[in-house]
């Protein structure tokens, strides 16, 4: 049996390099970047990627009825947010002034601050935070499966989660603060780095993902 | 546990080859820029830097084939520069697979052209390149000036103030390059690298100048740099990207081992 997986196109971001890297990973038939929502429920699992500013991304989520689709997708299908696409799963962010989210996972998408110091050394932090920082795996994962403890992922991002319950926590990343790196709930799965540009981890990340029957 | 500074070899790219211009003069010949990526990535390189110094806008094209090509087969992130004039230049460079686009001269000319991209596409694919040179005299309290043309053209604007406006409008990383420097291996210019990089919130890459791997523990140390940017020293054999990392951690830097 052929498998599938729609990476949802919403005019935002890296949809490319998120498919060519599913592509990549030998691990999955057929690969749809799209945002047709009889494809994306038709299909055996969901990515939601996402670059930029959070607004602009839930507008176009919510303009193209998006909103719905994904609603509806994570009740069942193994489904990942990357990014942006993580923030969006969450209840709100302050990016923008304020802007409201999907309420899929519980908690917040807060700034950095633009004078992050390193609590240990004082020493200031820029942000964003961008580059290749270690991922503590709080919980064991299918998605974490062959990747080992406190791998380097890489990270371009100037807001961070911090999920209401901590029971959702399934990695962490110190920047300034620690803030979830991953969040894990039943079939769904949220990432803050970017597998598609963490080389072979990330490539390993999204095997799992594509191998997962959505139990965690 | 922390953030690891970055190592990024640079491909100077014209035709379709990787060519390394010593300061911007005589260029050499050093290969299939897919080849050399693609190596730089198994050898561990944190990004790649492609630098289009193509100069007829028909050849284009061939950079974007470049990055098509290096984007389906290296998984790491990849910054695109030279020739960006246009939010049409930034679309299509993206939409082949490059993460981010280096800003030069078209900052220069129309700042707000800055600011159109990075709200539209977002601060973390915008990096404004930066050309500087040392124009105050010996003796005389330091000052850069951003120069245009490879290094040709002075523009009058100061380099840190020219910094901190290109963060205000956007930039979600600075390229700073040395013109002094450039190709000379003799090292970073680190106290204008520590003057930039100290002034502005935002990750600051260190370039030109780089002859030996000391130079990239420097940039970090004394520098202050985030990443580092080097080009001839990684093509012509000289180090590799893991020597260098292993340098940089021996000096007691974090890097991605």
């Amino acid at each position: 049996m052929s498998s599938s997986v729609a990476v949802i196109d919403y005019g935002m971001g890296n949809l490319h390099s998120v498919a060519k890297a599913l592509e990549h990973t030998g691990c999955v038939d057929k690969i749809f970047v799209t945002h047709d929502p009889a494809q994306i429920l038709a299909a055996d699992r969901v990515v939601l990627p996402g670059v930029g500013a959070i607004r602009d991304c839930m507008g176009e989520i919510l303009r193209l009825g998006m909103d719905q689709v994904i609603n509806e997708v994570v009740l069942n299908k193994p489904f990942i947010g990357v990014c942006v696409g993580m923030q969006a799963l969450m209840s709100s962010s302050e990016e923008n002034g304020g802007t409201a989210c999907l309420g899929i996972l519980p908690g917040e998408v807060r700034f950095f601050g633009d004078n992050l110091v390193d609590p240990d050394s004082d020493a200031a932090l820029k942000v964003p935070h961008m580059g290749w920082n270690q991922v503590h795996q709080e919980i064991d994962h299918p998605l974490w499966s062959g990747i080992e403890q406190d791998a380097r992922f890489y990270f371009v991002h100037s807001y961070y989660v911090s999920p209401t319950d901590s029971t959702y926590l399934a990695g962490s990343t110190r920047h300034g603060v620690a803030f979830a790196a991953a969040l894990a709930h039943e079939n769904i799965f949220a990432a803050q780095f970017h597998p598609e540009k963490s080389q072979h981890v990330g490539l390993q990340l999204y095997a799992n993902f594509l191998k997962w029957d959505g139990n965690g | 546990m922390a953030l690891a500074k970055r190592i990024i070899p640079c491909l100077d790219v014209r035709d379709g080859r990787v060519v390394k211009g010593v300061q911007f003069v005589d260029i050499r010949d050093a290969g299939d820029p897919v080849e050399i990526a693609r190596r730089y990535d198994a050898e561990g390189a944190d990004e790649i830097t492609f630098l289009d110094i193509t100069a007829s806008s028909d050849d284009r094209e061939t950079m974007v084939h470049v990055v098509e090509q290096v984007a389906s087969q290296v998984f790491i992130p990849l910054t695109v520069g030279g020739g960006i004039r246009k939010v049409e230049d930034i679309r299509r460079m993206l939409n082949a697979g490059a993460d981010k686009v280096g800003i030069n001269t078209a900052a220069v000319f129309n700042p707000e052209f800055v600011k159109e991209a990075a709200e539209k596409f977002g601060s973390q694919c915008i990096v404004v390149a930066i050309d500087a040179k040392k124009v105050s005299a010996e003796g005389e309290k330091n000052r850069w000036e951003i120069f245009t043309h490879g290094g040709r053209k002075p523009t009058g604007l100061d380099a840190i103030e020219w910094a901190k406006k290109m963060v205000d409008y956007g930039a979600g990383e600075i390229l700073l390059t040395s013109m002094d420097r450039d190709g000379t291996k003799i090292g970073f210019d680190l106290e204008l690298t520590r003057a930039i990089s100290d002034a502005v919130h935002v990750p600051v890459i260190a370039s030109g100048g780089v002859g030996n791997l000391d130079h990239l523990v420097d940039g970090v140390t004394r520098g202050h740099a985030e990443a580092v940017l080097a080009a001839s020293i990684f093509h012509f054999g000289e180090y590799t990207i893991q020597e260098a990392k292993q340098r940089m951690a021996d000096a007691g830097i974090e890097v991605r081992l």
